[in-house]
């Protein structure tokens, strides 16, 4: 019974499916004889299966929808949507049986009777005008006598509505009275030698059987011809099909086989390939070997065999497609649009495990399209176009991958309202949108909870969606991308590799590892070197290569795997002070152009060696957690190497790109994580790269060299109505004389002056340290900031050029009796950086490095108005300096404003708490000019 | 993870060493460490270990044993010894959890001993605690005490951490 049970699930719910998917054929071309016989035929077949199968339930619904079937057939039913929504709905209701049945071996409690009644008064109600009551009832002579058991209502409704129509079918058909009768009825309608429904053949013995058996032949005969059986229904692989039906020798040549056992086959045939490319690598190094001839045919023949085991796997993507029809259909009654659905290259094949993975996602994308992507009728009608609109689902092989794509006829993506999603989610600022494709911007769909749906409805819009798309896509190794065309639809393409059990792997290799990168993902390879035209250029610790009049993101595969300064690998001494550096890099490089979605990077190796057909194994439980990862695999020399999963890549260097800086940061030196800052990186004069806290500069500005003008021996230009000095960065660097000049701004309340500068290179977040002093003017020192030996330039010099009364002029103009200041910073770049800034401001400032030396001040009895103190303090830290100050009574009313690169809501009430007016973060001038400027005045003139 | 909690307690000792057992032994760190030999699927001299970029450091890495991929854990990192040297010889002693093989590697590797229940006791209170997340208990030997690990732990503990 088991067997019989199992494969009568099988077959059955082959059969509905394609039922559903006839009916929506049907309901579109009501006149089509073909369709309608053979969805008749097959919900026959389940009928009568479950006759036999003792199923009652099951087979009353069944019985009931065959019913409204029967009539249609017979043409005494018009085909309404509403009717074919109802035997849809039974359909649905066998299915859910069929799944409990599946589940416990015996149906449900329960039964259908709304939906069997409504069935039946479909049937009955729209039957009557068009009742034909003597039609055939002498063709089943025999029926009523052999229903052993039947107590009421025999003379049921034969679903090929041959019978009159009785009232007494409203009935429902009990457990005790299936069999014979309906099983009969079941043979002599079915029209036909494709009998699908006969699967119990291996029960033999029953009485049913064989009577159903000799009625069947009977009728075999007679109505041979009535219909033409749909050849493609005539599904191969079934056994017992073939038993019964000697003439259908297809079916003869096929066998079922159980997907484990297919599983099994696959997973030997995958050792036996890395066996041979281990012995093929063997054999590759000896000169003569008496194996290579052997060799060479256990070469072939395991190709072969390969191939033909992929085969057995290999299933028409088309089974992952049939329920769509279906569910395109009830979308298009659901939303009130016009939908068709167009499927071309359905028998494209590719392995099962994929398909199974791929139906699901293929699923949403087509709800997607019907509920997003295709507008009401209205507004198609209003925007010129068909009132229908099509969804088309397109697959083809493409190399070694499957390419399907869902196109549909809508309006396109909403460009404007991901723009507006990605801003209000945070994905994304402003700014960067304003750098981005439409392409790139469309691929925003993609991320996690993101749905532009302006209304969740129950197809879609809930913001799950397509982000599990594309993780359910990405996780076998596909992409996904959309490109859309404002108003005339969008397309969505997903490549996925044809199986998952071995793929090609491009094996590369940095820092004398080796890995494997996917073939999938790869697009081209490029080979960069300091003299070729591809050139790695660094954007501060960012690497890129120009590719095509295009900018392409790159990353280091050794900083992907933090394989940095470790591993015995590095043997030469140049590559570990490369990697002490970073910036600097081994002079030759390849580049292997990946893509992952929408985004296109480089991964930056070593070496690339050639392609090899890897199995991909999954790795360990306990290195799951590394998403760079997808899988290791046994190379043909025995070694074993990891396989890269690029999407990881891509999401870790996407994710994780500030983390990243942290920890760099952190491998300089921790301590001085603290006084991290934004520089702006410009280069000016010589190719040295140049800095000047961000904070210093007002704004960047390109003028038009021709607009420079002389003027007592100055460069001058006009600049917002005002004349502005120009400075250069020194005496011997001209500037340009055509074309474009850029320069920094620096500004304070009144004057503004600019620096010339020959290119602004970046902003750079980093420590700031100075490592040499210098003894140039107008520079602070030399520091490395983002890799790079940058000189850090002192604006205070520059001031000074541009308006050598500036501080004076300042003081004079803007502050009646000049405050005094003391600036304790131990860092002498900040002491140099805010000192002019405090006197730009009109203060007198004096600046000492530390906290003794302060108080050396104080027993000097030198008084200030106000104490600018840094907090991180060798010796004397910020705090206990505010203490001892406020426990003495010689400075004790002295305001004292803390810096700090702290901006911590606990510093700050530390610090208040120890004595401190107020607490700026360190970079932000206004904020301490503006503190200094309210602290002062609250203390007033008391001071 | 807490698999940790969801493990019973082994450390009752005595309970769970049937009269006699059979363990093979081997040395980490000067250390005497028994596996019970029901538990070994293969002791090897690992060749090509393929480091594996960012994994835990007690991830050796992994290696090709006979055309399965199994990754190496390295007790003397798992247990806090020191490191050993550069290109000293280790021994790789296969094992496997859920279902997964996993090579620890050790030092070298001795003999099978076959040890009387009598001789095992609990861990002593004062065992250094990355050895006593794994012991089970401590057999006498004559001249030495052996270690019995409990392999679940070794493998648990190290995913612990990882989602940690």
């Amino acid at each position: 019974m088991d067997d019989l049970l199992n494969e009568f699930l099988t077959e059955t719910s082959e059969s509905l499916d394609v039922v559903d998917a006839e009916l929506v054929r049907f309901e579109k071309n009501p006149t089509d004889k073909a369709v309608l016989d053979n969805i008749f035929r097959l919900v026959h077949t389940v009928k009568g299966t479950c006759g036999f199968l003792g199923l009652p339930r099951l087979e009353s619904v069944a019985h009931a929808s065959e019913n409204v079937l029967g009539k249609f057939r017979d043409g005494e039913l018009k085909v309404s949507t509403e009717a074919v929504s109802l035997i849809l709905k039974s359909i649905d209701a066998i299915k859910t049986i069929l799944a409990e049945l599946e589940a416990n071996e015996c149906e449900p409690e329960g039964n259908d009777k709304e939906l069997i009644d409504r069935l039946n008064e479909v049937a009955a109600g729209k039957a009557i005008a068009a009742e034909s009551p003597v039609k055939a009832v002498a063709e089943n002579p025999s029926n009523e006598k052999k229903a052993s058991s039947s107590p009421v209502g025999t003379s049921n409704t034969f679903a090929d509505g041959e019978r009159k129509v009785e009232p007494v079918l409203n009935r429902d058909l009990l457990p005790g009275e299936v069999s014979l009768e309906d099983l009969e009825a079941a043979f002599n309608a079915a029209p036909g030698p494709d009998d699908d429904h006969v699967p119990a053949a291996p029960a033999p013995g029953t009485a049913e059987t064989a009577a159903a058996d000799a009625q069947h032949a009977d009728r075999m005969e007679k109505e041979e011809p009535a219909s033409q059986p749909d050849p493609k229904k005539a599904k191969p692989a079934k056994i017992d099909a073939a038993v019964k039906n000697s003439d259908t020798s297809i079916a003869n040549q096929s066998v079922r086989v159980t997907v484990d056992l297919l599983e099994d086959l696959m997973t030997m045939v995958s050792e036996l390939v890395l066996t041979r490319n281990q012995l093929m690598q063997i054999v590759r190094d000896q000169e003569e070997s008496k194996f290579k001839a052997p060799l060479e045919r256990l070469n072939l023949v395991t190709t072969e065999l390969q191939e033909g085991v992929m085969k057995t796997r290999m299933q028409p993507i088309g089974n992952a497609w049939q329920k769509l029809p279906r569910i395109v259909r009830d979308l298009s009654h659901e939303l009130g649009k016009k939908i068709e659905l167009q499927m071309v290259g359905a028998e494209t094949e590719l392995d099962r495990q994929v398909l199974e993975l791929i139906k699901d996602p293929l699923t949403h994308m087509i709800r997607n399209s019907a509920d997003h992507g295709l507008e009401q009728p209205k507004k198609r009608a209003a925007a010129g176009k068909s009132e229908l609109g099509t969804i088309k689902l397109n697959a083809y092989h493409q190399g070694g991958h499957v390419i399907i794509q869902i196109s549909d006829d809508g309006a396109g993506l909403n460009i404007e309202r991901i723009k507006q999603k990605a801003i209000s989610s945070g994905l994304a600022t402003e700014a960067e949108l304003e750098e981005m494709s439409d392409l790139q911007i469309g691929n925003f769909i993609f991320k996690a909870g993101f749905s532009t749906a302006e209304q969740v409805t129950s197809v879609s819009g809930r913001g799950v969606g397509m982000d599990v798309v594309r993780t359910n896509i990405e996780k076998i190794g596909g992409t996904v991308d959309v490109r859309s065309t404002t108003g005339k639809g969008s397309v969505f393409t997903v490549k996925i590799p044809l199986t998952l059990a071995i793929v090609s792997g491009l094996i590369v290799e940095s820092y004398g590892e080796r890995f494997a990168i996917p073939q999938i993902s790869v697009i081209e390879l490029v080979r960069a070197s300091e003299n070729s035209e591809h050139k790695i250029e660094m954007l501060r610790s960012s690497p890129v290569l120009r590719l095509r009049e295009q900018l392409l993101p790159l990353v280091y595969l050794s900083d992907v795997l933090r394989m940095k300064r470790k591993g015995p690998a590095i043997s030469d001494v140049d590559a570990l002070q490369n990697a002490e550096t970073s910036g600097h890099r081994p002079k030759d490089d390849f580049v292997v152009v990946t893509q992952v979605g929408g985004f296109r990077f480089g991964i930056v190796v070593e070496r690339v060696f050639d392609t090899e057909e890897i199995v991909v194994k999954p790795v360990a439980p306990i290195l799951r957690h590394i998403s760079v990862f997808s899988g290791n695999t046994i190379l043909g020399d025995g070694s074993v190497i990891m396989i890269l999963d690029p999407n990881g890549i891509a999401n870790m260097y996407n994710n994780n790109s500030v983390e990243e800086e942290e920890v760099k940061a952190e491998a300089v030196s921790p301590d001085e994580q603290d006084k991290k800052m934004s520089m702006l990186i410009f280069r000016a004069g010589d190719g040295t790269p140049k800095a000047v806290p961000l904070s210093l500069v007002a704004r960047l500005e390109e003028l038009d060299c021709a607009s420079v003008e002389r003027s007592n021996g100055r460069d001058v230009i006009q600049y917002r109505g005002q004349l502005m000095p120009l400075v250069r960065i020194s005496e011997n660097c001209p500037l340009r004389t055509e074309g474009r000049q850029q320069m920094l701004v620096f500004a304070d309340e009144t004057r503004t002056m600019g620096l010339a500068v020959d290119e602004i290179v970046d902003i750079v977040e980093d420590v700031l340290k100075i490592e040499l002093t210098t003894e140039t003017t107008g520079m602070v020192g030399t520091a490395v900031i983002g890799g790079a030996a940058t000189e850090v330039i002192d604006v205070s010099h520059y001031l000074v050029v541009a308006f050598p009364d500036w501080f004076e002029e300042s003081r004079k103009t803007r502050v009646k009796a000049a405050r005094r200041i003391l600036l304790i910073d131990d860092s002498p770049f900040f002491r140099n950086m805010l000192a002019p800034v405090l006197g730009t401001a009109g203060y007198k400032v004096t600046a000492v490095e530390n906290a003794e030396q302060a108080l050396a001040l104080r027993d000097e009895g030198i008084t200030f108005d106000a104490i600018v103190s840094d907090i991180e303090m060798p010796g004397i830290s910020g705090f206990e300096f505010a203490s001892m100050i406020k426990a003495d009574e010689r400075w004790g009313d002295t305001p004292i404003v803390a810096i700090s690169a702290h901006g911590t809501s606990d510093d700050f009430e530390r610090g208040r708490a120890v004595g401190f007016s107020d607490y700026v973060v360190k970079m932000d001038r206004g904020a301490l000019l503006r503190s200094l400027t309210e602290t002062l005045s609250v203390y007033g003139e008391a001071v | 993870m807490t698999e940790k909690g969801m493990q019973p307690d082994n450390s009752a000792g005595a309970v769970n060493i049937a009269a006699k057992s059979d363990y093979v032994s081997m040395v980490v760190g000067g250390q005497l460490f028994g596996v019970p030999v029901l538990e070994v699927r293969d002791v090897f001299v690992p060749s090509k270990l393929a480091h594996v970029p960012m994994a835990p450091p007690e991830v050796a890495g992994v290696l090709n044993l006979r055309g399965r991929i199994v990754t190496a854990i390295d007790l003397r990192q798992r247990l806090g010894f020191e490191p050993r040297d550069e290109g000293v010889q280790v021994m790789a002693v296969v094992i496997e959890y859920l279902g997964e093989p996993y090579s620890l590697l050790v030092d070298a590797v001795g003999e099978v001993l076959s040890l009387d229940a009598t001789s095992f006791e609990r861990n002593p209170s004062n065992l250094d605690s990355r050895l006593r997340d794994v012991s089970e208990g401590i057999f006498r030997l004559e001249d030495k005490l052996m270690v019995v690990i409990q392999l679940d732990k070794v493998i648990q503990l190290l995913n612990g951490a990882i989602a940690a």
